[in-house]
């Protein structure tokens, strides 16, 4: 076990507190064993930088994404509404996400279920606190190491976040390169549209491979990703290539943590 | 006076119009067959967005070749079109060439100059165009739906502006008064050498051949545009205004099931209680979408709009390795579609006869449908703002909604969302977990 401070929001409402910014964690975040630790390395960070935030813990519930898009819109209203109730009643005002999914959903569509947020992508957050000069970043073991960044659909093309992933990259004095579509044109890793959850359809390749084979052409040491279905999606696919040993699939928020040996 | 040939001018012009404005009519009653949707909110920034992307073709310039020559037929076809005017008022007043008596000649000629420059530009691009398709084969143009007639549309429309512009420099350099001006006829007097030494009697008539080609060409091209995707030059413009103007990621929620679940989830309203005099139950006949009344009008817009460029589909992460999804035959089929339900009321003398088919199925198959990733690569790919994915969305809405036809794997991860609010079967409970782990 180690030592990491997660308060709950009942902690806080207990105390009669409110903490400056909810953590979301999503499901992946709280029970994929690969995006666990994506999960503590971000609270390490937050820790580091003295962030009072809290979880919802065990009242935290799927935000309904994986349903509404495949159509369920029923199940994904059902879980909107449960989880606004949650957080109108905790009074949330500030969100911060390692889902972009998550990210996604309670930024765009749970406003005019009445749940109105501010929602921030966690590379958002972790932009703001090194603007506000609370965190550092240093670039540690990741100095000059050739680093390409996936751009996850749900936060570059759904909402025109590019550059704070970006930005964060660059401070760990790493090599940022691009692969050849990027950006607004950034190839999907094939997980969104609840893809997570079901095998493809017939075709002549699996599109986290076509992607990883995107990404290898930039010849990475490390593919960063900002999303937990993105990292599972690489890292599959670089198991695929048998690259494991050359190319590692980090979250933006593990670089740094990891850079700090957090 | 002979007054034949404005007379027969005059009727070519109201029948070519006339025939147009009832294809436009039935174009708008088609449109009419999609659910209403609002599109008063975000007034600025939808004029900003018809401005940037159909007006200022932000979008087509994002390929590089593509865009530029794009941009020199789309100008070329805004600015030679001012020559139309003059074609028109001279063909129904018996003048020749009129703006040339109104106008001084150093400006007739600086205009008709940019006319001939611009038709030049055009016809390279067009023939460039044409190679595209059909030497170099450039991959999207030959896709699975890229069937006889979408290919043969797009050659026709490219067959008929080489012909246009050909007519337009044949006819000024075969016009002996016009070149006598020598103003303006910076592409023509080269043209009026490859004539050699025609009587003046013969360049007569080719011009006059020329110039009522030239003029029926276009009014008939201007009727081919209800039966192609060449559409697209005038749907653009109100297709980018309606565009989407939310975040991408953003899809809306459907109101009727708010009020449910708002009903479920409050104690104070009593779903028994017997609905108000004259209420109307606002719970629409059908979730989702199975076919093309079940779309709102600017899916159908995009539908009429869309040009089978194909780039939404070079960039489906589906459709790149290999799967049937093709976002390009979506809006294919559902203009496809569309026309059949509008041909089918105009035989039913405006009622539409239930014709055992929808859209779902006997156009679009589940299997592409379940094939989407919803990454949004189609809607940011399209030069004109069409959304393909709110056609796939609303289509699994029916799938799911109303026939509980989603993928057993699918079927499993909701049964977990629902029960342990989760999409795998883990226990709520154990959500912090991993904090002590």
């Amino acid at each position: 076990m180690e030592n990491i401070k997660v308060p709950t929001m009942a902690e806080f409402m207990a105390e009669g507190k409110q903490p400056e910014v909810l953590f979301w964690v999503g499901c992946a975040g709280s029970f994929d064993d690969r995006a666990k630790k994506i999960t503590k390395a971000l609270v390490r960070i937050l820790n580091k930088a003295n962030v009072e935030f809290a979880v919802l813990g065990t009242e935290e519930s799927c935000t309904g994404d994986p349903a509404k898009r495949s159509g369920n819109e029923f199940l994904f209203q059902m879980q909107a509404v449960t989880n606004i109730e949650v957080m109108n009643a905790y009074e949330i005002k500030k969100i911060v996400t390692a889902c972009p999914h998550c990210f996604n959903t309670i930024k765009n569509e749970y406003p005019g279920l009445g749940g109105k947020y501010e929602v921030m992508h966690h590379t958002q957050f972790l932009k703001s606190l090194l603007d506000e000069g609370r965190l550092s970043i240093e670039g540690g073991q990741f100095k000059g190491k050739r680093i390409t960044f996936h751009d996850p659909c749900y936060l570059g093309r759904a909402n025109n976040v590019y550059e704070a992933p970006r930005e964060l990259i660059r401070k760990l004095d790493a090599e940022l390169i691009e692969m050849k579509s990027c950006k607004s044109r950034g190839l999907c890793c094939g997980a969104g549209g609840a893809q997570m959850f079901k095998e493809p359809e017939k075709g002549d390749k699996d599109i986290n491979i076509e992607r990883t084979e995107q990404a290898l052409e930039t010849k990475p040491q490390i593919i960063a990703a900002g999303c937990p279905f993105c990292n599972t999606m690489m890292t599959d696919g670089i198991k695929g290539k048998e690259k494991e040993s050359e190319v590692a699939v980090m979250d933006v928020a593990e670089l740094i943590a990891n850079a700090q040996d957090l | 006076m002979n007054y034949i040939p404005n007379i027969l001018f005059a009727i070519a012009l109201i029948s070519g119009i006339g025939y147009f404005a009832t294809n436009v009519k039935k174009l708008i009653r088609n449109l009419k067959l999609g659910r209403d949707v609002d599109v008063s909110d975000n007034k600025s920034q939808r004029w900003r967005n018809m401005a940037m992307i159909a007006l200022g073709q932000s979008k087509m310039v994002k390929r590089p070749i593509a865009g530029f020559l794009h941009v020199i037929v789309y100008v070329g076809f805004v600015i030679i079109n001012i020559e139309v005017l003059e074609i028109i008022l001279d063909g129904l007043f018996g003048t020749h060439r009129l703006f040339s008596t109104v106008l001084p000649a150093s400006v007739y000629g600086f205009l008709i100059g940019s006319f001939e420059i611009l038709a030049a530009l055009v016809f390279v691009s067009v023939i460039i165009f044409w190679m595209r398709r059909n030497i170099i084969k450039i991959k999207r143009f030959w896709s699975k739906e890229m069937t006889s007639w979408p290919k043969n549309d797009a050659n026709f429309i490219l067959y008929f502006e080489m012909v246009l512009m050909t007519l337009f420099l044949v006819m000024n350099a075969t016009d002996v008064h016009f070149q006598a001006m020598d103003t303006g006829n910076i592409i023509s007097q080269h043209i009026t050498s490859w004539f050699g030494n025609t009587s003046s009697e013969t360049f007569h008539i080719i011009e006059r051949t020329a110039w009522w080609l030239h003029i029926l060409g276009i009014l008939v091209f201007l009727n081919y545009l209800y039966f192609s995707k060449h559409l697209h030059i005038l749907l653009a413009f109100p297709n980018t205004f309606y565009g989407k103007t939310r975040p991408k990621g953003q899809f809306d929620n459907n109101e009727a099931v708010t009020k449910e679940v708002k009903m479920m989830m409050d104690p104070n309203i009593d779903p028994f209680a017997a609905q108000p005099e004259g209420s109307v139950t606002d719970t629409p006949a059908k979730f989702g979408a199975s076919d093309v009344q079940d779309l709102n009008w600017v899916q159908l817009l995009n539908a009429y709009t869309c040009t089978e460029c194909g780039r939404c589909t070079s960039e489906c992460p589906a459709n790149k390795t290999g799967k049937k999804l093709s976002p390009r035959k979506i809006m294919m089929d559902t203009r496809d579609r569309l026309e059949e339900v509008g041909k089918n009321i105009d035989a039913n003398k405006g009622m539409f006869k239930d014709d055992g088919k929808q859209l779902l199925d006997d156009y679009i198959t589940r299997e592409e449908l379940w094939a989407c990733t919803t990454c949004n690569a189609c809607v940011e790919a399209c030069p004109v703002s069409i959304d393909p994915l709110s056609i796939i969305m609303d289509m699994r809405r029916y799938l799911v909604m109303e026939q509980s036809a989603a993928p057993m794997e699918l079927n499993n991860m909701m049964t977990n969302v629902e029960n342990n609010g989760a999409p795998w079967p883990y226990n709520q409970m154990d959500r912090l977990n991993w904090k002590n782990e």
